[in-house]
């Protein structure tokens, strides 16, 4: 049962992920999650707020379906799928994050430095989730998707929009990782 | 009821994003840090394969569910809506070490404060779209 005890490699995932979109478009839609961003607003009555959400809701049901499915599917590797929390990080990045703090570095699947829960009580730690959160939201409704969407759909179908946006991903990541996050930490 | 449908490959999607750890902080800080091929081997080769995928839409080989050609949308053009929306995703992707399909994931693993960088997302959303006609493209 090692497809069950071990992590799956890059050469495992990939050519799954493809197949995910394969299924979405056998079943007629699209690949992508943040459109679902949108669609909290408009059922959250954002309709009243500016015309942009007055669409009708219902006709996104099946993405809240995708949506939760992800969480299930989350649920259940947590649950049943994965053994083991260690992640096998380079041990290069492992003693950069401890110079910058973070202790325990891949020991689980997130930095409790981050994520745990007395962050939500902490100015500095709230501020670092609602921003980053803020920032993946605005910014992929502004450049028309994320990940999915984008570098997979949207390079898969060889459009210059998706590979700008992938290049965006890339000068965001690159300057949130090498200077902002030494600065914060 | 056949969104079930779209439940089930959900689920699918978020089992592959946790056993090769795409859900993990540390993952996407190591791809940026170009210390690990991992996260360049899943999206490197999730991209090819789509590539061969999008080709037997393109030509008619693989129909969809009804026998109808699959199609796929265009994704809104402008130099300045991709590289500075992406820029600022790329600065939440790298921080949260989550884009939206890993957030979603992470409920699933029971993760509470994931939900401050989702409802950090949403107004985010919110936010766009009420600038939306402002920002230039």
């Amino acid at each position: 049962m090692e497809f069950i005890s071990q992590p799956w490699p890059w050469y495992v995932a990939g050519p799954m992920i493809a197949i995910v979109l394969l299924l979405m478009n056998y079943f007629g839609r699209g690949f992508g999650v943040s459109t679902n961003l949108e669609t909290f607003c408009t059922i959250g009555g954002a309709g009243k707020a500016s015309d942009y959400f007055k669409k009708d809701w219902k006709e996104q049901k099946w993405s809240l379906f995708f949506v939760a499915g992800i969480i299930l599917g989350g649920y259940l590797s947590s649950h049943y799928l994965m053994p083991t929390e260690n992640i096998a990080i380079n041990p290069e990045t492992a003693s950069e994050l401890a110079e910058l703090g973070f202790a325990n570095a891949g020991q689980s699947y997130l930095p409790a430095e981050i994520f745990s829960t007395e962050n939500i009580f902490s100015m500095k730690g709230f501020a670092i989730l609602i921003g980053a959160g803020f920032m993946i939201g605005f910014g992929a409704r502004y450049a028309g998707g994320c990940t999915s969407g984008h570098a997979i759909t949207g390079l898969s179908s060889l459009q210059i929009s998706s590979l700008l946006a992938v290049i965006g991903f890339f000068i965001g990541g690159l300057l949130m990782t090498w200077f902002l996050i030494p600065l914060i930490y | 009821m056949k969104n079930i449908r779209f439940l089930v490959i959900g689920s699918l999607f978020g089992i592959i994003l946790s056993k090769s750890e795409v859900v993990s902080w540390y993952r996407i800080y190591e791809m940026f840090k170009f210390q690990s091929f991992h996260m360049f081997g899943i999206i490197g080769s999730a991209v090819l394969i789509s590539m061969v995928f999008m080709q037997l839409f393109e030509k008619g080989k693989i129909k969809n569910h009804k026998g109808e050609k699959i199609t796929t949308k265009e994704k809104k053009k402008g130099l300045i809506r991709t590289l500075v929306g992406g820029t600022i995703f790329g600065l939440g992707w790298a921080l949260a070490g989550a884009c939206p399909g890993p957030m979603f994931v992470l409920v699933g693993h029971g993760i509470t404060t994931i939900l401050i960088v989702i409802l950090g997302a949403t107004i985010g959303a919110f936010v766009y779209g009420l600038l939306s006609d402002k920002l230039p493209n």
